[in-house]
């Protein structure tokens, strides 16, 4: 890509310039509107909610967002919920990691009867839209007693069929045969193979799977709407929704504060794992 | 079986060892499908078994709690003819084509102009991904206050340029293009990275060669990049009919403070209420168990014919 500019600009210095600003312009046009949506929820949690159905709309940060902060607190089990977005987001990460890179190390290093199947299998599984399995997953899940609880959560998302997929093309690529041939010779076991050999030269892999993970449990909202049926006890999305639903219209200033607050752990992981994750997604989509 | 042709010819022991110590390879294997196992079993209880379960509730009347009741297809000749969900795939389609169409071309001419942008590629690369990282519902209230009728921003820029006010979550129009809007917002930096990966994924020598025979940047892009991105773009348009036409998250919590009787019913005249909606009210509201099961088998249905003729298209014109 950096061959075009460069035969391009000995013909026409100045063309390129100008060029080149009327680009970044639009650019950050664009920029600016994926920002803006983050900067009214500032402005709008930072002022009262009689300021935000003034006219003409503040434009500015007020000073209320402690004020908004103490409302949300008092409202709902923020920090409550928080923990429990932590604790299913954190436990579903760990598991999958887990569980997808095991099954990902067979099927990318090992022969098997049944595997081509078993693989087949797993690829129809992405297939399955959430809704088909809905009702019968309450059904067995309210016999089991988990309905409720974070339970429900965790536990059908402990495996699934993309990270093993995601995993196993990683693994491919990352692990050499030479090397587990040399630990095999020098009788390493399986389990061995897996943490000694294959974990170590899959981490960025693995960094991407749990961050990709982590994000998607905790934006989760569908399911856990449904399965958390005590309102005392639900996840920070579910918290926020009743927010939304029953002071959206009255309290907006507190609503905004809550939903501000609800990203901030997410921008963290983000802007922590920016790089990787970016990267990744798209390879993979052009792979 | 395979022990058989393994003891018949006893000589060629090494070729014939794993076949012929069936009990021994089994024990050989079985920690790979020990490894393997977590998946399937948590796929058995949690996918197959239930998707099968709902085939067999959806030929029953169910409330969850009491007796099934055996209903045969009657649900599925009710589903045919009721309006309320073909209003529902109505209002999902309308809404999946005013986000995508947008959404695609937004983004295949960010991905261009990123593409011959050579500073600050990773400034843009974050900020534009940022979107799609955040929760629907955070993101959700905060559209909702943009498009609010009384002290939404929008409403306030069209008064102070002098247009009329609109209730934008109060009319069926306005509710679909405040969806649509939203997941434009949240998809477009996506989509655009992974045009943007594609994009360089084209060989420099191909745009090399067009300069040298003349072709203005308007050609090039119709005669080679768009050509070399098909497969990209079909990525794109599958994943965004399937994940599109399940919108969910959106429309429920942008409508919840607007609807009336209930929080699944898509805000006033369920301009709003797409096909997975209409599930959840349908299951969780009206505890029609019987009739959901139907309905989600409707809404498979849907998909699965969107995205066949999402690929045809796509695929046609590469013929061509």
């Amino acid at each position: 890509m950096a061959t075009i500019p460069g035969t391009r600009r000995p013909r026409a210095v100045k063309g390129t310039r100008s060029r080149g600003i009327a680009l970044h312009s639009v650019l950050i046009v664009g920029l600016l509107l994926s920002a803006f949506p983050f900067y009214w929820a500032v402005i709008m949690s930072t002022h009262t909610t009689s300021d935000i159905f003034s006219y003409p709309p503040k434009l500015l940060p007020g000073s209320h967002f402690l004020e908004n902060a103490r409302h949300l607190f008092d409202n709902i089990d923020f920090f409550g919920s928080m923990f429990n977005s932590l604790l299913v987001a954190g436990s579903v990460t760990f598991l999958v990691l887990f569980f997808d890179s095991l099954a990902a190390f067979v099927f990318a290093k090992f022969d098997f009867p049944g595997k081509n199947v078993l693989f087949a299998l797993l690829m129809a599984i992405f297939m399955v839209p959430a809704q088909l399995a809905a009702i019968p997953q309450f059904v067995i899940m309210a016999k089991l007693g988990w309905i409720g609880t974070m339970t429900s959560l965790i536990v059908p998302a402990a495996a699934n069929a993309f990270g093993i997929f995601w995993m196993r093309q990683y693994m491919k690529g990352a692990i050499h045969d030479e090397l587990l041939d040399a630990s095999r010779i020098d009788g390493a076991s399986f389990l061995r193979q897996y943490w000694h050999v294959a974990l170590p030269v899959v981490r960025p892999g693995l960094a991407f799977l749990g961050i990709f993970t982590f994000m998607g449990q905790w934006n989760d909202y569908a399911w856990p709407l449904i399965a958390l049926t005590n309102p005392d006890n639900v996840t920070l999305q579910v918290a926020l929704s009743q927010l939304n639903g029953t002071h959206g219209t009255t309290d907006y200033g507190m609503v905004m504060t809550g939903a501000l607050l609800a990203l901030v752990p997410l921008l963290i992981v983000f802007a922590v794992g920016a790089r990787q994750i970016i990267g990744d997604l798209a390879k993979g989509a052009i792979r | 079986m395979a022990t058989v042709p393994a003891l018949q010819k006893p000589t060629a022991a090494p070729a014939s060892a794993p076949a012929a110590r069936t009990r021994r390879g089994r024990r050989k294997y079985w920690h790979l499908y020990a490894a393997i196992s977590p998946f399937y079993l948590l796929f058995l209880g949690f996918g197959l078994i239930p998707v099968g379960f709902s085939l067999y509730v959806s030929l029953h009347r169910w409330d969850g709690l009491g007796p099934m009741e055996w209903a045969g297809l009657s649900q599925y000749r009710y589903l045919l003819g009721d309006s309320d969900f073909w209003g529902s795939v109505g209002n999902t389609v309308v809404i999946w084509a005013l986000a995508t169409f947008p959404m695609v071309l937004l983004a295949m001419v960010t991905a261009v102009m990123l593409n011959s942008a050579v500073r600050f590629k990773n400034v843009y690369r974050f900020a534009y991904f940022l979107p799609n990282v955040t929760s629907v519902v955070a993101v959700a209230i905060i559209f909702g206050s943009v498009f609010s009728t009384n002290f939404g921003l929008v409403n306030a820029l069209s008064q102070a340029v002098g247009l009329d006010q609109v209730a934008w979550l109060n009319t069926p129009w306005g509710i679909k293009v405040a969806i649509a809007t939203l997941m434009t917002w949240q998809w477009t930096g996506y989509n655009a990275i992974i045009f943007l990966a594609g994009l360089q994924t084209i060989p420099g020598e191909l745009y090399e060669a067009a300069r040298m025979d003349g072709a203005g940047p308007v050609q090039t892009f119709f005669r080679i990049t768009l050509p070399m991105m098909r497969p990209v773009l079909l990525f794109v348009l599958v994943v965004s009919t399937v994940t599109g036409l399940q919108s969910f998250s959106e429309p429920q919590v942008l409508l919840q403070t607007t609807a009336n009787d209930s929080t699944f019913s898509g805000g006033p005249g369920h301009a709003g209420r797409t096909m997975v909606l209409y599930f959840f009210q349908q299951t969780f509201d009206n505890n029609d168990f019987g009739y959901g099961a139907a309905v989600a088998w409707g809404i498979f249905l849907v998909v699965i014919l969107f995205s066949i003729v999402n690929w045809r298209l796509v695929q046609r014109r590469g013929e061509d």
